[in-house]
């Protein structure tokens, strides 16, 4: 087994990859937290809900 | 294909970072945005929610960082020839045009679909259409056709309070436009005193600045009759809906330093600015950065004083 001393770019690419990785898991938390707030507000009904009141 | 050539196109030495990605998205810039489109949101006299107050700030700040990209994408050949932005990531040659086109038309798309969802339609559809007046009407269009670009990009640069105001009310009215028109007004000196100072880089740039097409007398009169306006509306948006005595205390102090910077400038000269390296000038600049961030924060500070019975007349 070798340990080759990791090139500078293999850094760059593995922070890049972390950025990315981070950003994307960061959005499914909000969009998470989100709908978790839309559908617990008081004024939120299911859209079935909503069209059988307009009858 | 070698060994050697396949490790040569996989190894670029100046391949990009996350970071140069991020440049992309014009930090300073968005973070004007942020607290611009904050102040909107919070001096909206309507509870909202803070999860979704912040998807809004945030959704904005990356509509505001998409067109930066997309800026980029189209003035990466004069942003080479300018000293201010030769550093950027094109220019540098660490992103291809390319990649800052889809990370911008991505980030754009991205954006404006999320902040219609946390917030409300009308919203997202001013988000689309300030990142279509910035990225289209201003930098491809009138940018390098007409003189008065700065004016015409200053209005890209003033929705941001408007969309906070609308991400929180769901409707228009005077108070967000009296903050797009601050922003409005503020941008033209604050740029032409950059003109002023940045002597080469527009004209090796070919863009049209005011100081390359009309003179740079012609721009030192502008700079005070622009500061004479802003001066005006400022001072009178103290007696609006987001103003009150703590608006109205900053904004006399700094409006007053504002038209004596601006009063300096009209009178002074080549040679005198020459003399001193421009010192007037560049004082002038960093004060009209303290201006526009302490009027938000006046307007800021009487929104957060009003649950108290203190903001507001």
């Amino acid at each position: 087994m070798s340990f080759k001393p990791q090139h500078e770019l293999h850094r760059r690419r593995l922070g890049r990859n972390m950025g990315v990785g981070l950003s994307l898991a960061a959005f499914v938390v909000l969009v998470l937290a989100l709908t978790i707030v839309k559908v617990t507000s008081d004024d939120f009904k299911f859209p079935q809900a909503r069209a059988a009141e307009q009858n | 294909m070698s060994d050697a050539s396949i490790q040569a196109s996989i190894l670029r030495e100046d391949e990009a970072s996350f970071g140069d990605y991020f440049a992309l998205l014009k930090p300073r810039v968005m973070s004007l945005v942020v607290f611009t489109a904050l102040v909107g949101l919070l001096a909206a006299p309507v509870t909202v929610h803070p999860v979704i107050g912040f998807c809004a700030i945030l959704f904005i700040a990356i509509g505001g960082g998409a067109s930066g990209a997309l800026n980029m994408w189209w003035d990466a050949d004069i942003d080479k020839v300018m000293k201010r932005t030769k550093g950027r990531p094109i220019p540098a040659g660490k992103v291809e045009a390319g990649e800052a086109l889809g990370l911008g038309l991505a980030l754009s798309g991205l954006s404006v679909i999320m902040l219609a969802l946390a917030t409300n339609l009308l919203a997202g559809a001013f988000l689309a259409f300030t990142i279509f007046f910035y990225v289209v009407v201003y930098t491809m269009w009138l940018k390098r056709l007409t003189p008065q670009n700065i004016v015409i990009g200053g209005a890209a640069g003033a929705f941001p309070p408007v969309i906070g105001w609308i991400a929180a009310t769901g409707t228009m009215s005077i108070e967000p436009w009296l903050m797009f028109a601050l922003t409005f007004i503020w941008t033209p000196p604050h740029f032409w005193a950059l003109a002023l100072f940045m002597r080469n880089d527009y004209d090796d740039a070919g863009v049209p600045m005011l100081t390359v097409t009309h003179g740079r007398r012609t721009t030192r009169v502008h700079i005070m009759v622009y500061t004479i306006l802003l001066a005006l509306l400022a001072v009178g948006t103290a007696f609006s809906g987001v103003g009150g005595p703590v608006y109205l205390a900053v904004s006399l102090v700094l409006n007053a330093l504002f038209l004596h910077g601006a009063w300096k400038i009209f009178r002074r000269d080549e040679d005198d600015s020459e003399r001193d390296n421009f010192k007037v000038e560049r004082s002038f600049f960093k004060l009209s950065l303290l201006y526009l961030f302490l009027h938000f924060g006046a307007i800021l500070t009487e929104a957060l004083l009003k649950p108290f019975g203190l903001g507001g007349w």
